[in-house]
């Protein structure tokens, strides 16, 4: 039997410890965005109180969370999957030729503070007649996407065999063909690693929409900033706009487990 | 022998091309206009065009306080945070790296802070904070405690920020070491053992530096996104207050959208700029010369 180096009940009392300081925020926000403004700023902390929808109510409907919502939906997606569209192929190069200058270039757009590119955008999509449209955000969206893709995905394509596609090159498929059958059909663990991260640090993307963005193409990290200077003191409504907002990363999170854990730390791990 | 199509014969070009334009176009390309722009005085308020100015944007904010102060609180609060997210990370890791009840469910709750959207994180945290009705006064003035002023203090401002971006990042740091930990071959552990070594010196000797790597590559990560930290400071103190918390991401994002003054802005993107890549190639170095 192996011996601890923390004695088990110190082990599970730091744990807890962990745990609650993780998670108190969450806590702490989820209820108050049930409570009532009296409730909220009551001392000692109401652990039992009367839950209210009323923070939401006012959420939803005084401002349009919905539009908003939805915005940072379409925003997410279209730059995600054109990014798998661009980066697909560029990972799958990288890994079989072993570009890694070519790696180094694409994963320097991870590396740089991204003001340095939005204020060049910001004007040139001004001239452009593009501020406020979904083209600009989408593309300043998928420059956060396509790093994040092509790092995992040519991690995950090194991990495939090359007598894969090399077998079925000599059978007369065609490179692209061997990569579009065998590998792509192959890499759904892969693919669903760099969707979900990718997908999430957009969702997630404050600077970017909040420049590029106006009223029409608003997504919720800008409507939330928002409505904490339009609420004042409203504590309850920033409490559950705070929710509203994390609750899709956070259940997306939970669902793709896994895979978010291995996104995150795979190319530290191998790197 | 079939003669294979040009597509084949290229496909290390092809496949890669697409995102190799939009990267220079959406990466290079600014950053090279950004760069033009340092040369210049141009305020988009103005309604005129940007006119070449040579070294003089460079001479004015580099001899501007309100800049250096900049620089400097970038470092310190990038340090700070780093050295704390690495050790309490670490720590983390070691204790956690053993079967246990719950272990699955403990790595889902490290994740949570990591897929927290920071614009949230930081106004759920001003509330926090708040001198008058935060909870933290509260708390501090039912045990007995003495208040402070946190975010609204310019002594506390910036490890109050730093506490913030503990809280999110600290995770990150324990979940690479974890998968690091988890990778180790048991041999040079159990060598140690039967060689009768106690567990700290197995600890200090051969578990650290085998998983030393893997944390200084955690830190490399971290680093780099902490010098460009933006969202919780903008959502929480907006660099104030006065200027007490404004780092350099903040002054150009300031000079850029609140004042267009784009000539004085483009300096300070630079200098953001050369500030990240100098200190990735640094570390990069560093950890280089480590593992030699």
């Amino acid at each position: 039997m192996k011996k601890k180096f923390v004695p088990t009940l110190l082990f599970y009392l730091l744990v807890l410890i962990i745990a609650l300081i993780v998670l108190f925020p969450f806590l702490w926000m989820l209820t108050s965005s049930f409570k009532t403004q009296v409730d909220i700023i009551s001392w000692p902390p109401k652990l039992f109180f009367e839950p209210t929808l009323q923070n939401y109510r006012k959420v939803f409907e005084e401002q349009d969370f919905l539009k908003y919502f939805l915005n940072s939906t379409v925003v997410g997606a279209v730059a995600v999957g054109m990014s798998l569209l661009l980066g697909l192929p560029a990972a799958y190069s990288i890994s079989r030729y072993a570009q890694t200058k070519l790696a180094v270039f694409i994963l320097l757009a991870r590396l740089m503070p991204g003001i340095s590119f939005l204020m060049p955008w910001y004007i040139i999509f001004s001239r452009l007649g593009l501020i406020d449209s979904y083209v600009a955000l989408i593309l300043s969206h998928m420059l956060i996407a396509l790093p994040i893709v092509v790092w995992i995905m040519s991690t995950y394509f090194s991990t495939i065999p090359r007598e894969l596609e090399e077998s079925a090159m000599v059978d007369g498929a065609t490179r692209q063909m061997a990569f579009l059958k065998i590998i792509l059909p192959l890499s759904g663990p892969g693919i669903i690693t760099a969707t979900t991260l990718s997908f999430i640090f957009s969702w997630n993307n404050f600077m970017f929409s909040q420049v590029l963005s106006m009223e029409r193409t608003k997504t919720l990290p800008i409507a939330v900033y928002n409505f904490l200077s339009y609420a004042e003191v409203d504590w309850g409504g920033v409490m559950a706009a705070a929710v509203a907002i994390m609750a899709p990363a956070i259940i997306l999170t939970m669902i793709f487990q896994k895979y978010v854990v291995k996104g995150l730390t795979m190319g530290a791990v191998k790197g | 022998m079939i003669q294979s199509s040009f597509t084949e014969r290229n496909l290390r070009v092809l496949f890669p091309l697409p995102a190799i334009v939009f990267i220079g176009l959406l990466m290079v390309f600014p950053i090279l206009y950004t760069l033009y722009l340092s040369f210049t005085n141009w305020n988009l308020t103005s309604g005129m065009g940007p006119s070449f100015v040579g070294l003089d944007s460079y001479l004015r904010v580099f001899s501007e306080p309100r800049f250096l102060h900049a620089l400097g609180r970038t470092f310190t609060f990038t340090v700070f945070a780093v050295a704390v997210e690495v050790v309490l990370g670490v720590a983390i890791a070691l204790i956690l790296n053993r079967a246990f009840v719950g272990k699955s469910l403990a790595k889902l709750l490290l994740l949570l802070p990591l897929v927290a959207t920071p614009i949230a994180v930081g106004i759920v945290f001003n509330l926090f904070y708040d001198p008058t009705i935060g909870l933290l006064n509260f708390t501090l003035d039912a045990l007995g405690l003495p208040q402070g002023r946190w975010i609204s203090s310019e002594n506390t401002v910036i490890a109050s920020l730093v506490m913030v971006d503990v809280w999110q990042w600290t995770p990150m740091i324990t979940l690479i070491v974890l998968a690091g930990l988890a990778g180790l071959s048991e041999e040079p552990v159990e060598a140690a053992r039967v060689d009768g070594a106690s567990e700290w010196q197995i600890l200090r000797y051969v578990t650290i530096p085998m998983v030393m790597p893997v944390i200084l590559t955690a830190m490399i990560l971290r680093l780099i996104d902490a010098l460009k930290t933006f969202d919780i400071i903008f959502a929480m103190t907006g660099g104030g207050p006065g200027y007490a918390s404004e780092t350099l991401n903040i002054m150009g994002f300031k000079y850029s959208f609140e004042y267009f003054r784009i000539g004085q802005s483009s300096v300070i993107l630079v200098a953001l700029f050369l500030v990240v890549l100098l200190c990735s190639l640094g570390i990069m170095k560093l950890r280089e010369s480590s593992e030699k």
